[in-house]
Parts: C-alpha cells; structure tokens; sequence
C-alpha cells in the first residue's frame, strides 16, 4: 500500500538497499542517490538548511512545478504504480488519488468535468468526504502523470493515495481553519465594540471626530478579516469566474467585497453608511458553518480510516520457520505469501493467513462488528487488521496488500462514497442554477430600485446577495449522506453503492435466501430427546463415537458432548448411515433410523434430521439436528414487519423446510424448491407490481437475484462478500443490525427531505423580503449563516442516531 | 470624553496582542487534541497515585 520512504532532497521513492543519509537538524534523512546526497550536502553546508523547512511553504515557482513535474513521471512507472494502480482488462487502469485545495461540492464538480475532458480519462469519481478521487484511464492514450499535472493546471494538486499523508493534509487544513476563524472572530467582537455605540447614540451625542475614529479602527480591523478569513471565498469566486461557471462563492465574494469597498468609501467621506460590523459578522458565521462542516466530513471519513490504519506498519518476520525461530522485523508491506510472522499477544495481524502454530482468541469486532472474540487453532484464517489477544500465534502469510480481506472493505467503501446518489447529483445541479438566477437577481433589483431610490440601492443589492444561502441547498443532501454511511459503517453494514442508502429507505419487500441468511447454514444440535438415561450421558456417548469423523452431523455432536469424556474403541462406519463401536464392553449404535432398524419415531421436527443412539437393547435417545437460525433473525423479522416491510422468504431448499421455518417466524410467502431463475422470475414480477425490492442473501450462490433487487444485502462473512456484487455487505454476524440499516436509511431520507424544504422555504421568503429593502446587510449575514448552520447540524445529528438498545454490541470503532 | 482617543487605539493594540497570542497557540498545536485534555486531567496517570 505504501511507497518506498521519499528521498529527503527530491521526494523521489529511496530504492531498497540505497544508503545515501543526509544529515540534517540532528536527524538522519535518507536520499535516493548520490546525486542528491552531494547538492542536499551543499545546500546545508553553505548554511541553506532552512530551504527544506521553507519551500513547502512557498507558491509553485516554474522551477518549483518543473520539479514536480518531474516526480509525476515517476508515477508512471509500473513498480511505482503497484501500489496503488489497478489493472483492468485492456489498457485500463485505475487509481486512487488525494485531491488537495478542496473546499466546496463545486471544485468535485469542476475536477470531474475538467479530466473527461482529456482524451484517454474514461471515468472519474470524486469523494467529497474523503478528497479522493477514482480515476479510471486508458493507458495507451494518457499517463498517469498527465492526468496529475492537468490537475495541477486548474490550482489543485492530486497524489496517489497514502494514508498518512491523508492525516498530514487534514490537521494543515484544520489549523488553518481554526486561524481564520479566530481572526474573523476577534476581528467581529471588536468591530461590534464600536458599531454599537453609534447604533445606540442619540442623534447629536456623537461627536463626529469619535465616530470618524471609531470608522478607522473598525476599517483596521475589518481589513484582515476580509484579506485573510475571506480570503478563500474570493479564492474559490474567482476561479469560478475564469472557468464561466456559477459557485457559491461567486455571492459570497460579491457581497463581502462590495460591502467592504462601499464601507471604505463612506469611511473616508464620512458621507454614507458603513457596514464592517455586518462584513465581519457574515465572514464569521459563515466560517463557522464550513468549520463544523469539515469536521463532520471528517468523522465519517474516518469510518475508512480507521480500517487502513489497522493493518501494523512492521512485522515480525521468521525467516527460518519451522527450524529457526530467529526474528527479524521487517515493513509490513514487504511481506510475501508463505512466510511466516510472529504475533504477539496483543499485537495486530499484518496480513491476512492462516495459523501455523499456537492457539488464542482473536478480536475481529473492527472488521466484521463481532463483539465475541473468536478463537484460532492451527489452521484457522487470520483477518489483517484483526488482534491477537491471548497467546503468540505463528502466522503464515496468504494475502498481503491490495489483495486482503480490508483492502477490499476499504476500496468497496471508497466506491460507495464516492457515487453519488441521484439525489445529490440533482442537487448540485439546482445550486448551479440558482447561483445563476440569484445573480441575475441581483442585477434586477439594483437596476430597479436604482429608479425607486437610487440612495438605497447599494446596500438593497449587497442584502440580496448575502441573504440567499446556496449552500443550504447544496450542502443538504451530501451532508446527510456522508453522516448515515459513517454511522451505518459503525455498525458493521457496509454500502457499496451510493444509491443503497436511498433505495434500502424506499424498499417495500424484503427477500431473504434461507440457508446461510436467516439460519446459521451448519448443521446444529437442536433438541435432545432422551428415552433412557440422561442426557449428559447420552451426549458424552455420542461424543465419544463421533470422535473420528468429520461429517457435519459428527461435529454438531461433538461440539456439544465434549464435556463428559469416555472412550469408544472399536469404531466401524457405514458410510451414509451411521457408526457403530464399544464403550466399557457394550456396544452403542449411532446413526439414522434405517441404521438401528427402528420406526422413524413420531417426533415434530420440521426439516431437521434424526439420529438415534441405541445399545443392545434397543433406543437410547435420539438427536434432532437441523440448520438453526441465527440468533437475532426473529428480532430481524419481527423488527422489518414493525416497520411495515412485506417479508418473503425465497429458498432452494425443500419446501417443507422452507414453510416450517416461514411459520416459525411468521413469514407469509416462503417458497421453497426455487432455482435461482424461480428466485429471479418472482422478484421480477414483484417489480412490475410496484414493489421496490431489497434482496438478502449470502452474496455467492444468489448473485442473480442480488443484482435484479434494487438493493442487495450481501449476508456473510469475509473475502466472499467483498467480492459479491452486493449493493451493501453486512460485516456483522449480528443479522438484526439490518433493521437499525433500515430505520437509519429512512431517517437519513428524512433529514434530506427537511433540509431541502427548510433551504426552499428560506429562500422563498428571504430573497424577496431584501429585494424591497425590508433586510440590513447586518440581518442578512446572520439569516443566510443560520440557515447554512442548521442544515448543517441536522445532517450531524444523524451520525449521532445510537442503534436501539439491545440489538447492538460494540459501538463505535474507538 | 477626550480618554476615548486613548482608549480606542488601546483596544486595538489589544486585538491585536490576543491575535498573536491565539495564533501562537494554534500553531503551538493546542487545538489539535480538544478532547483529549478533558479526560486527561481527569485521570490519574501517576502509578504512585493509584495505590491509595
């Protein structure tokens, strides 16, 4: 996953095996050649040290950009780009990249729009909330690097995609953030200081030389608020402009800027009004909603993050297995299938395997949200990422990098993430259009009421534009989004697809598969009935004579008679029928009822198999074993039916199985006997009635139907799953998470629904009301800033929504 | 009145003084954790302190 360390002096990729060091402020640093190695040299030695720890800091000189240009070229090389290219049929490929400079749903818009553009980009996605962007080109037409330097041109800056680095970016903008807000807040309580006193005085209790005073400091303070604070809002207009495009900066700019020149002039010629406090206090508020934005972006980002960061950076490697037992630590990325690394109690898994040595218990609740620790013998799978809890265990390493179990959690997280849904996609395009209308507004209104009283029409127009709230409209759904799939991800049911979110809160019938959905899919004892005996003993016999076989019945026995030890010699299977052996003398029997040449006894146990223990003279007991349901699939059932969800129950498996297991859970339409056509031929006409349909199964064997549902909850553990073409993958083994899915997708589709409806009516009533001049640029300021503010805090309350108590286990990953 | 030619000025140099000493405290890396020190003191991490 990640690259080789960057040469200190060129941020070229260091080859292994290269010892250039450079020394620099008491530190070791690595480059990649001797070439590097002798200019750093030079450059500390003449006392320039202080270059590096600057030229980050500097603005793209033609040298600067010819430098990186050069490391571009590099990410076109293949060994370069196996860290984080994938190959697809033909020339396609396909990468991740960190998009920097983002700061608003319109430059995702612009980046898109500006790379279909070069011939040779076939596809391009760009996450908001995660400022990664899935670029997909045709290799033989365009480079890499093209693409990154064309990136470049419209004053973004791209890298493949390291996680570190990732952090590194977030806490420079953070920082950032927080100064301008500091600044503009400063800057607003003070400039009030003096704006009150003049609001507040009686007419002729001023004394101008005071007021004209006050006007100055208020000017001195206003001016870094606007040239620094503001400063990306006329940053993110004017690239608007240059490109003829209508963001939601492009308002914004206009209004904070008129506002400060008009105030400038009334300032000097102590004529007209002026207005630093409504400038200060629109910049301010206006901050603090892109503050609390970013942080939320953040928090459901981190859902993703905090998956890649599991995987441990080094690892114990034992080159000598099984002989040696000698260590060497090595990168964790420098692992390859079959070999063998230690993990020590505690320690994380660096790769995915299987264990060659030791037993333990292990904590996969990150991955998968399994509360209980799962316990791990000699050949057991080990997830990456998942902790050793107990005792060392030697792992031999199977999959390593992109190919593990949480590479393809995170990728599949990436692309749902970065789909947008239809709704977002309508209204990115509805705020590009009322930016549009707003200007042309705004144009009118100042035309107009130039006729009515030219004296007003200034500061009529700067209200028009402040008091309309773009972002309210286009910030309402992403927002939303971003937050229900964080909190959807926590609890351990993963959307693949951006619309699964939209459609599961839509769906209307529910279809679960059987085997391996709604039941466990193993065989398990379910009920013991003891003729003689008692059921210790019994069970202990069974143990004992099952003990040799690997059948699915023998181990259902075995795990549960394992408790009282006795000893069977002798042992004789009859394949298919049962096994036969001696426990202290006498002989036991233990198979079907055709076996022990007794009647099927008369017992109510719908699809479940028989087994009956006999000794010489006659029934023991007998074992009623069957396929059990998951622990929480009634909760499930009766949970979606509260919901108002029509429940169906699809299966191939023999119909009185299927109809036993439909009335134990109150499930009207249970069919059985299904090929996966019958499967696919029901749902399709359930669709043509109308129906939305979410289709559960265990991800491999109902591959069709999961595609013709509109949504598709794959139900399984691991590599399969990530693999299916579901539209979600539930990483939990807890199935009733699939019901706080449901609630929190219709909740999600709510706040969207509020947000839109609040963003529409405020403006409804807001533009018109600063058209006839009823709203100060001060009121304007505040109402456009609250409107921004509670969209924004409405979509947060999602990620907050806590799953009802009872169901879930773990909370978040902390 | 006339103490308002001073005071004004005053305030100013106060912004001003409380700017850099924010500013100085982002970029001392105080609004990095803002969770954290919460908790923090309210732990006692001292192994002497845990035996009472």
């Amino acid at each position: 996953m990640s690259e080789p360390l960057p040469c200190f002096h060129c941020g070229q990729p260091v080859p292994p095996g290269a010892e250039y060091p450079i020394r620099y402020q008491l530190a070791n640093k690595a480059t990649c050649c001797l070439g590097c190695q002798a200019v750093a040299q030079t450059i500390i030695d003449s006392g320039n040290a202080d270059y590096y720890r600057l030229r980050t800091d500097l603005p793209p000189t033609p040298e600067a950009a010819l430098e990186e240009l050069k490391n571009l070229k590099l990410y076109d090389l293949p060994e370069v780009q196996s860290s984080f290219v994938s190959e697809q049929p033909g020339s396609i490929r396909e990468a991740n990249l960190i998009l920097e400079g983002i700061v608003c749903a319109a430059c995702i818009w612009l980046n898109e729009r500006h790379l279909f553009r070069l011939p040779g980009v076939v596809g391009v996605e760009i996450n908001f909330s995660t400022r990664r962007a899935r670029v997909r080109w045709d290799n033989e037409r365009i480079q890499l690097s093209q693409i990154l330097k064309s990136i470049q041109d419209i004053g973004y800056l791209a890298y493949p995609f390291d996680s570190s680095r990732q952090e590194e970016l977030f806490r420079k903008e953070r920082n950032a953030a927080i100064r301008r807000l500091a600044i503009a807040g400063l800057g607003m309580m003070q400039v009030m200081m003096y704006a009150v006193p003049v609001y507040m005085a009686q007419d002729g209790t001023m004394a101008d030389d005071i007021e004209a005073l006050m006007r100055v400091a208020s000017l001195l303070l206003t001016t870094p608020v606007v040239f620094y604070s503001a400063w990306p809002f006329f940053q993110g207009a004017w690239r608007d402009l240059r490109l003829l495009r209508a963001g939601m900066d492009v308002p914004v700019a206009l209004g904070v800027g008129a506002a400060y020149l008009a105030s400038i002039y009334g300032t000097f010629t102590s004529s007209a009004d002026v207005y630093f406090d409504s400038v200060v206090m629109f910049v301010f508020f206006l901050l603090t909603g892109r503050f609390l934005e970013m942080n939320a972006r953040k928090k459901s980002a981190e859902a993703a993050e905090s998956l890649i960061k599991l995987i441990p950076a080094a690892a114990l490697r034992l080159p000598g297995f099984p002989g040696d037992r000698a260590e060497e630590t090595v990168a964790a990325v420098r692992l390859s299938p079959g070999e063998h690394v230690l993990v020590g109690a505690g320690a994380s898994f660096p790769a995915d395997g299987s264990v060659a040595e030791g037993a333990s218990n292990v904590d996969e609740s990150l991955l998968t949200g399994e509360s209980h620790p799962v316990s791990k013998n000699p050949g057991s799978p080990v997830i990456g990422g998942s902790i050793n809890l107990e005792s060392p265990l030697v792992v031999k390493v199977e999959r390593v990098g992109a190919d593990t179990v949480l590479s393809g959690i995170v990728r599949l997280l990436d692309r749902a993430l970065a789909e947008k849904p239809r709704l977002a996609r309508l209204a990115d395009r509805v705020s590009a259009w009322f930016v549009l209308a707003l200007l042309v507004i705004a144009v009118g209104v100042a035309t107009a009421w130039y006729f009515v009283d030219a004296s007003r029409a200034f500061w009529v127009t700067v209200s028009v534009l402040v008091v309309s709230c773009p972002c309210a409209l286009a910030l309402a759904t992403p927002a939303a989004l971003t937050a229900a799939l964080g909190r959807l991800t926590r609890l351990g049911l993963l959307s693949t697809r951006g619309h699964a979110l939209e459609t599961l809160a839509r769906a209307t019938d529910f279809v679960f598969d059987k085997t391996g959905t709604l039941t466990t899919g193993e065989f398990t004892l379910c009920e013991v009935y003891v003729l003689r005996g008692d059921r210790d003993t019994v069970l202990g016999f069974a143990y004992a004579l099952e003990q040799g076989s690997s059948h699915p019945i023998a181990m259902a026995l075995r795990r549960e008679g394992h408790g009282n030890h006795c000893q069977a010699e002798d042992l004789r299977y009859i394949p298919g029928k049962g096994v036969s052996g001696l426990i202290g003398g006498g002989e036991y029997r233990l198979g079907t009822p055709e076996f022990l040449g007794v009647e099927v006894p008369a017992v109510d146990a719908p699809g479940q198999s028989l087994v009956g223990l006999a000794d010489d003279q006659g029934i023991l007991a007998w074992f009623a074993l069957g396929d059990a349901l998951r622990p929480q699939a009634r909760q499930l059932i009766d949970e979606l039916r509260s919901l108002g969800v029509r429940l169906h129950l699809y299966s191939g498996d023999r119909d009185a199985n299927v109809q036993a297991l439909a009335r134990e859970l109150g499930i009207e339409d249970a069919r059985g006997d299904m090929l996966p056509q019958d499967k696919l031929e029901a749902v399709r006409s359930m669709q043509q009635g109308g129906a939305v349909v979410a289709m559960t199964g265990d991800g491999v064997n109902d591959a069709p139907v999961l595609a013709q549902a509109q949504v598709s909850i794959a139900v399984d553990q691991g590599a399969e799953a990530a693999q299916a073409a579901a539209d979600m993958v539930l990483l939990s083994s807890e199935i009733g998470r699939l019901a706080d899915g449901v609630r929190l997708a219709r909740k999600a589709q709510t706040v969207i629904r509020q947000n839109l409806a609040w963003s529409a009516l405020y403006n409804f009533l807001a533009i018109p009301a600063a058209a006839l001049g009823y709203v100060t640029p001060w009121l304007a300021g505040i109402g456009m800033s609250l409107s921004s503010l509670l969209v924004v805090l409405n979509a947060m309350r999602l990620s907050r929504i806590n799953e009802k108590p009872g169901i879930g286990g773990t909370d978040s990953p902390r | 009145m006339d103490i308002l030619y001073l005071l004004i000025p005053l305030s100013l140099v106060f912004v001003a003084a409380i700017a850099v000493v924010f500013l100085w405290a982002v970029k001392s890396g105080q609004f990095e954790d803002m969770e954290g020190p919460a908790h923090r003191i309210l732990m006692d991490d001292e192994p002497k302190d845990s035996r009472e």
